[in-house]
This record gives C-alpha cells, sequence and structure tokens, in this order.
C-alpha cells in the first residue's frame, strides 16, 4: 500500500478556536512574531479572502476550507474539501480543516445515503474554482496583464512571460475587494489534469485520532459541565408510573432524578427517568439503583417466535400484488425445473462503537449542542417542535462521530440531551447511554420473511420469479415500517419476463429505521443467493448466469412512476467480469473450500464481489479472502475509498454470520457486544479491492459494498460445502459436511 | 469520599473517587484525558485500553482502588509528540475510519510489540483479537503494526 503523504502535517500543530460570535481564529504553534501577524490579521477580517463559505485565505498564507458534513468514519472531512482543494490548486497538506457548524449558507448538511459525494461534487469543484479565478483576476489588475496569461501552482499565481509569481496570501487583499464572478463564467479543470484527485490521502484527522486528542462526541469538554444518564422503558412504548426518584437523588454524587414523560413521536423524546449527576459513573451508578414501574400495556405478545408464527400464516394466506409481468404460472408449469425457498434476515443495531449520547447548554433562551447527528438539520427541527423552541435558537456543533451506520439519521439522543439541559440551571450536560441502552433503544434494521418460488426453462435460463415478502408494519398492517419496503424494481425484476411479487406486513411495535444501504443490506443476500439456487438447479456457472440474466448493455430505467436510479448493465457486468477474473473464479478447489460470487446495484453504485471460503468437516467456517470490484465512478480519495470497501467488508461478514436481534415480550433480548458480536482480527480475510474508475459522475461509497457481502460468502458456502444458507446469521447453520 | 494519588503519563494526580469507579471515567471526567474511550463497558471492545506498569488493561474493568501506585498509561502519555512508531504507522497507512476505537487499538499493540518485537501476521492478529473495530480496519492495523515493529527494529524509538 503506498503511503498518503505527510501524515503530521502543519495542521497537526494549528489549532483552531471557535470564538464568540461564530467567527473563528487560528492559535499556532508559531514563532513570535508570527504570532503577532496573526494577531493583526485576526483584527482585521476585511483582508481575508472569503469567496463564500467554503475558502478563507488570510494575508499570511493560511488556507482554510470548511469541511461542510458530518463526518461519522466515511471520510468525508477529508474528501469533501478535497475536491474544493483540487480546483483552488493548494498542496493540500498545508491546507487547513475547519468542520463546519449547522448553517444556513452551504448546502444540505447530512451524512446519509451515500449521497454526500454525488450531491456536493459539483459545488465544491465550483467554490473552488471561483477562488481560484478571482487569485487570477487580482494578480491581473496587480501586473496589469490578462487573466488568460495567468496560470497557477500549489497555492502561487504566476505569470509565465516575466517570471513572476504571487502567492495566494499575498493576494488576498486584492482578491476580497473583488467581485464575485458569474456562475457561468467560471471554467473548471479537465478531469485528466487533476493532481490530487484520485490520490491517496490520510484522513484529516489522524494526526489527533492517533494521540487521543480527537474529540468526538463523547469528549465534549465544557466549563462546569455535569453528567446525565437516561433509563427508558426496554418494553417498546413503554411509560413511567413511579420510580424511586427520592432515593436516587440522594445517592453520592447525584444532582437530580426525574421523570421525562416524553411524546408519542417514536422517533422523538420517549419517556424515561433522567438522572443528572457530577460525573458520568455516578449517574451510571445511580441507573443500576433506579426502580422504575413501567406501563408495559403496549407491547403483548411481541416476540421473535411469534413474528415467524405469523409469517408463515401470511406466507400461505397469499398476500397484496406489488408487481407483475407476464405470466408466472404457465412458466412455472412448463418449466424445466422448479426450486423453491424461505429465506429470512433476522433485525439488527448499527452498534456504533460510540454509543448514542450529545452535549448540550442551554442558556439565554437557546440551547447549544455538540452533536454527532447525520442529519443535524432534522435535530434542530425536532428539538424546536418538541420542547417549543425557535430553531433560530438552537445552535448545533458537528462534531466527529464514533461510526455513524444511519443509527445518528435519528436524533433521538439529541432531544434527549436537550430535554435534560433546560432542567441544569445553566450548566451544560453531556449525556452519555451506555452500551445496553444503545443495543436496547435502537431503529433497528428490520427484518424480513421471502417465499420464493422460481423456474428454470429447457434452455437453463431463469424463466419465472414468485416471491411473496413478508415484512414488518408499525402498527399497522397497510405500510410498511421505515426501511421495511421493497422496491417492485429490485433484480430479478425488469430482467425476466415472468415475475411476481407480493407483500404481507406483520405489525410490530420495534422502532426500525435506516441501516448502512436500507433496504438492499438484506435484498441482496436474497436475491443472490436465491439466483445463485437457480444457477446451481440449470447446471450453470453461477457467473454465466449471472451475466446471461443481465443481458445485452443497456441502461434499464426504472418503472414508471417508481424512484431510483437507471441500472446501467454494462456497468454491471464489467464489475462481475472484474471480481471473477481477480479472484480466480473458475479455479478448482478443494472439498471444503468453495467460492461465491454476488452482484448488487445500490445507491447508484455497482458492485460485485468474489467471497473465498473454507469449511472444516466439523463445520468450522473460515472466509479467506474478498475479492472487490467496484464502479463508483471516479474516485475522490483512493485510501479512503479503499477504506469504505474493506470495512464494509468486514461488516458485512459480521452481519452475515453472527449479528441478530430477537425480542421477547416486547423488549430486545441481547445487550452487549457478549451477545451482539462483531468480527474480529483472527477472523478477517484477505480482501482486493478493485476500481473501475468510469467516467460516469462520482457517486458514494459508504453504502453499495455492504449488501453484496452476505450473498457471496453464503454462496461460497454452498459451493464449499452443498449448505444452502436461507436463513441469518450463519452461526445459525450447522454447517458439518463429510 | 476515599482519595488516591493517581500516576498517569507521568504525573502524580489527587483524586477523590468513589472505591468502585473505573479508571475509565477517572481519566475521562476527572482527568479530562478522553482519548481513552468508552465502547461497552464489559471488557469486551478493548476501547478503554491503557497500561498498568505497561502491561494492557482494560480501563473500564479497573476499579480506581485497585490502582494503587501503579503507573498509567494513557494513549496522550504514549509518546510526547506523537512520534511513536505506531502512531506514525497508523498515519502512514492511513488506518483510521470513525477512528474511535483507534487509541484502544494502539495501546494494545505498544504492549504487544513489547513483549513480541517481530510478530508474524497471525501474532499480530491474535493479539488485537480482543479490540473490536466496528469499522473493520483490521487489515490495515495488522499492516501497520507490522510497519511500527519493523521501523522499532531498525532503532525507530517506541
Amino acid at each position: 500500500m503506498n503511503a498518503p503523504h505527510h501524515p503530521f502535517s502543519r495542521r497537526d500543530f494549528l489549532r483552531v478556536t471557535t470564538l464568540a460570535g461564530g467567527g473563528f481564529a487560528l492559535s499556532l504553534a508559531l514563532p513570535p512574531e508570527a504570532w503577532a501577524e496573526v494577531g493583526q490579521a485576526l483584527d482585521d477580517t476585511a483582508k481575508f479572502f472569503t469567496p463564500g463559505p467554503f475558502i478563507k485565505i488570510t494575508p499570511e498564507g493560511i488556507i482554510t476550507i470548511l469541511a461542510k458534513n458530518p463526518e461519522t468514519g466515511q471520510g468525508i472531512k477529508t474528501s469533501l474539501p478535497m475536491i474544493i482543494a483540487e480546483e483552488l490548486d493548494v498542496d493540500f497538506s498545508t491546507v487547513v480543516i475547519e468542520q463546519a457548524a449547522l448553517r444556513k449558507d452551504v448546502g444540505p448538511q447530512f451524512a446519509g445515503g451515500s449521497r454526500s459525494t454525488p450531491d456536493n461534487y459539483l459545488r465544491m469543484r465550483q467554490a473552488g474554482a471561483t477562488a481560484r479565478a478571482m487569485l487570477i483576476e487580482a494578480a491581473a489588475q496587480i501586473w496589469q496583464v490578462r487573466p488568460t496569461e495567468l496560470s497557477t501552482d500549489q497555492g502561487k499565481v504566476i505569470h509565465a512571460a516575466s517570471g513572476r509569481s504571487l502567492t495566494y496570501g499575498q493576494l488576498a487583499t486584492k482578491a476580497a475587494t473583488l467581485p464575485l464572478p458569474a456562475e457561468n463564467t467560471i471554467k473548471l479543470k479537465r478531469d485528466d489534469s487533476f493532481r490530487l484527485l484520485g490520490s491517496r490521502v490520510g484522513g484529516v484527522d489522524n494526526p489527533l485520532i492517533v494521540t487521543g486528542r480527537a474529540e468526538f462526541g463523547i469528549d465534549q469538554k465544557l466549563p462546569g459541565l455535569v453528567y446525565a444518564a437516561l433509563e427508558k422503558c426496554p418494553v417498546f412504548g413503554g411509560k413511567v408510573v413511579s420510580a424511586n426518584l427520592e432515593r436516587i437523588k440522594a445517592l453520592p454524587g447525584v444532582l437530580d432524578a426525574f421523570v421525562i414523560e416524553g411524546t408519542d413521536n417514536i422517533n422523538g423524546l420517549l419517556p424515561g427517568v433522567a438522572i443528572i449527576a457530577r460525573s458520568t459513573w455516578a449517574a451510571f451508578s445511580a441507573k443500576r439503583q433506579l426502580q422504575i414501574v413501567w406501563d408495559e400495556s403496549a407491547a403483548p405478545g411481541h416476540s421473535t417466535e411469534a413474528y415467524a408464527g405469523q409469517a408463515a400464516i401470511l406466507a400461505a394466506a397469499g398476500g397484496t400484488n406489488i408487481r407483475r409481468e407476464g405470466d408466472v404460472v404457465a412458466a412455472m408449469a412448463t418449466a424445466s425445473k422448479v426450486v423453491t425457498g424461505t429465506y429470512f434476515y433476522p433485525f439488527l443495531n448499527h452498534a456504533t462503537l460510540e454509543p448514542q449520547g450529545c452535549t448540550a447548554w442551554a442558556r439565554d433562551g437557546g440551547i447549544e449542542f455538540w452533536t454527532t447527528s447525520q442529519t443535524p438539520g432534522s435535530g434542530q427541527e425536532l428539538v424546536a417542535s418538541t420542547l417549543k423552541i425557535s430553531k433560530e435558537k438552537l445552535k448545533l456543533n458537528l462534531v466527529r462521530a464514533g461510526g455513524g451506520f444511519g443509527r445518528r439519521l435519528a436524533n433521538d439522543y439529541l432531544v434527549e440531551a436537550a430535554a435534560i439541559a433546560l432542567r441544569t440551571h445553566g450548566a451544560p450536560v453531556k449525556l452519555t447511554w451506555t452500551r445496553e441502552d444503545d443495543m436496547r433503544h435502537c431503529f433497528y434494521r428490520p427484518a424480513g420473511f421471502h417465499f420464493l418460488k422460481g423456474a428454470i426453462d429447457a434452455q437453463g435460463r431463469l424463466s419465472a420469479w414468485h416471491n411473496h415478502f413478508v415484512t414488518f408494519g408499525y402498527k399497522n398492517t397497510e405500510r410498511p415500517a421505515s426501511s421495511a419496503s421493497l422496491s417492485p424494481d429490485e433484480l430479478p425484476a425488469r430482467f425476466i419476463p415472468n415475475f411476481e411479487l407480493e407483500q404481507s406486513i406483520i405489525p410490530t411495535i420495534v422502532p426500525t429505521g435506516p441501516m448502512r444501504a436500507p433496504g438492499s443490506n438484506g435484498l441482496a443476500f436474497v436475491m443472490q443467493s436465491f439466483i445463485d439456487e437457480l444457477a446451481h438447479a440449470a447446471g450453470r456457472d453461477p457467473v454465466e448466469f449471472r451475466l446471461e440474466l443481465l443481458g445485452n448493455d443497456r441502461v434499464v430505467p426504472p418503472a414508471a412512476g417508481q424512484r431510483g436510479n437507471p441500472y446501467d448493465v454494462g456497468r454491471m457486468k464489467a464489475v462481475i467480469a472484474l471480481a471473477a477474473e481477480k479472484s480466480g473464479w473458475g479455479q478448482a478447489l478443494p472439498r471444503g473450500q468453495g467460492r461465491g460470487v454476488a452482484f448488487h446495484f445500490s445507491h447508484a453504485g455497482y458492485v460485485a464481489l468474489v467471497a473465498e471460503v473454507m469449511v472444516t468437516t466439523d463445520g468450522t467456517l473460515t472466509v479467506r479472502q474478498v475479492t472487490a470490484a467496484v464502479d463508483v465512478g471516479p474516485i475522490i480519495n483512493l485510501s479512503g475509498a479503499e477504506n469504505q470497501v474493506q470495512g464494509s467488508i468486514i461488516d458485512g461478514i459480521s452481519m452475515a454470520w453472527l449479528q441478530e436481534i430477537t425480542h421477547d415480550r416486547g423488549r430486545t433480548v441481547q445487550s452487549n457486544f457478549n451477545d451482539y458480536p462483531l468480527l474480529r482480527s483472527t477472523e478477517t480475510p484477505a480482501m482486493s479491492v478493485n476500481f473501475i474508475q468510469s467516467k460516469n459522475p462520482p457517486t458514494g461509497l459508504g453504502e453499495p459494498v455492504y449488501p453484496a457481502v452476505p450473498p457471496a460468502i453464503c454462496n461460497a458456502i454452498f459451493a464449499a460445502t452443498g449448505h444452502r444458507i436461507r436463513q441469518l446469521p450463519i452461526n445459525k447453520t450447522d454447517l458439518r459436511w463429510s | 469520599m476515599p482519595t488516591y494519588n493517581l500516576k498517569v503519563n507521568g504525573a502524580v494526580h489527587k483524586i477523590e473517587a468513589v472505591a468502585d469507579t473505573p479508571l475509565l471515567w477517572v481519566l475521562r471526567d476527572q482527568l479530562e484525558l478522553t482519548g481513552t474511550k468508552f465502547g461497552c463497558g464489559i471488557g469486551q471492545c478493548g476501547a478503554c485500553t491503557i497500561h498498568i506498569n505497561g502491561v494492557p488493561a482494560r480501563s473500564c474493568q479497573t476499579p480506581i482502588s485497585t490502582v494503587g501506585a501503579m503507573l498509567i498509561t494513557t494513549i496522550e502519555g504514549l509518546s510526547p509528540d506523537g512520534s511513536h512508531p505506531l502512531q506514525k504507522a497508523w498515519c502512514t497507512h492511513d488506518v483510521p475510519q470513525c477512528g474511535y476505537c483507534q487509541a484502544g487499538q494502539i495501546m494494545s499493540a505498544a504492549a504487544f510489540l513489547q513483549s513480541n518485537p517481530t510478530p508474524s501476521d497471525q501474532e499480530i492478529d491474535s493479539a488485537m483479537a480482543g479490540n473490536l473495530c466496528r469499522c473493520g480496519t483490521y487489515l490495515r492495523i495488522r499492516t501497520a503494526v507490522k510497519d511500527a515493529a519493523k521501523s522499532m527494529q531498525n532503532g525507530g524509538r517506541p
């Protein structure tokens, strides 16, 4: 692996300090004379060149780029500023990266849907190119030459004809006096002249992370800070009847304890008992001594077992038609082979390593937050509507999150911190959830059941597909719950002549929500596993069978009325072919070893994976190798992109092999990493990451790789052992063979 | 409330805390050494790993009353200026994604390399198996530990 450049750069000794009034200043580990210069500059912000919110250049040559979106580990704090730096033409290692708070002038600020790159790519390029054009114009005016005679190089404007050059810092004061040029006059760089984009750049916070100085949500320090814990009802929808508050308030270190009545908004402020204390441990200790009488009447009979029973009954009864094409019944009747299979994937928890929490400070009629939210704008609205505070009085600082994976798209912890902050008499308060809180109060990836029937015709082709999808509705049987729906366009719809999809809904009280590649993260397992079953039933090579299913290179539009991206068949076939080639697909392996292939299109990304596994006769599984081929267009940061692919593979193996959230009597059974495991270092496979950098607009990479991992692993297990995994996690299945 | 003289990163701190308070929360809340992270509270994830007399320990499972005069090192004290070969290797190989587990990973690796300066890949994976990474950076961790081991063999100061 090549080294990303400059691990310890100038930003390592630059500190950005927030000033009252929302501005910021740089304090530098610099010699005193340089300090004086900086001080002067701070007194005269008119000399700063700030062409819009994203760039600031001081006369001393300090270049600051704003990172607009929440950083949750996806690397966006590095990659979006890189796009600006490319067009601005500066040495990225010398740039100061400033994390934006929630503000109104930078466009939507959220981390979700793998949208940050596609939504901001042109905006970031435009910002950098505009600033560069203005710096050139400033130099042209100073030298009395035409701008077309000038070029730039890594923070300097150059007049080649006369051999003169000026740094951006030297031009800042002049550039600050120029009007912003019209957007249509700005010329962007040619893609083939990129110097920074596509290279390997280390995360901008790495030097702080490896020395323990990066501040995550849980690390906020404020004068007079107090600490809070919150106990919510383990049964979803439960309410507080009474609690031993007087005893809790008398415990050492406890400052206050009170009931939060909460609201009926499942995504909002739920009922519970809050404890405010002098330390986190005092709050946690007191929490353990809480005796709360809960009203659990809202949740009779909700359990994993009951859901499975209901699914079987619904499947037998038939469901609502979602999509019908051709004549499935006739195709099944004339098929050379018909295969049936019942698939299941469980509820999952995001299990961000940093538990949910938030720091909030209520004063002067408003509240300031330090939050890891992936959707701070929605969080602001939730607090405003729940606590009846004007949005203008809610300031949200965005701080680095210890993982997101979609959990922080919800803002429950934020509104909880706000409600508690109103009770601290002006002291800032840090709410920290325990791991047990986090495991039991989630917007879970919903479970799903698929009752499948597929047909192979006389030519060995997939000719018909029938799926009865049994999913969950939140307290209803009409509408799927959050992230529990199945697009009628989901593969193999649109690719085979006879297709039918039915749906039934089990009512649940379990809160559900988006998790990394929502929808896709369960569906790809089902579709790509069952396609594999059909390929084997047809006696066909699983790669060939898939390429044939996709058909000729073409762009398949979404069905009428459907949202979603057009499906570029050529791009998908190219990644399948590349994954096959790089993985040694087709080369013989001894018994007990096997390769499995899977592909999936989601979040505008084209992904194919080949997994290679070994299963010993006693059923011990080893994932030896995963080969990924990915087309998300041009890569912004090669190091970060590889990280996302490798991380998605590890995450996908954790999910496929180990993870399951179950419910009993309306509550989550699992509590911590002892019963909800993550993959460990000893179980890590070799990984090969291969990008096809097609000339399409760049799209996001946080999500699209994850869904294809479970089917690739399960298909490999079948190839190795003949065991077909139809139920996740894999560790539910006895893999012994002889 | 009992008082303790805690030796952390070369300095002595007078701490008042309930005897069962895990060292983790003393470091984080009282000494504001927040590099040591809370992940699970039951010794499953390793995010809270520190050194006690040079031996890796889970600070969430270490009551302050058991520490006595032992020497505590946290990620903030691993090197004076972030120049430990592991810290450099972590940056060179761009290991972190979210970064939350990485202080614990580095502390485990630092203690491990003291006991095994020339580890194999398998030995690294085994030594690091107590530290969870939710983002899945294990391959890069292995590469970085190996790289740091090599640099320490070549005279790089731990």
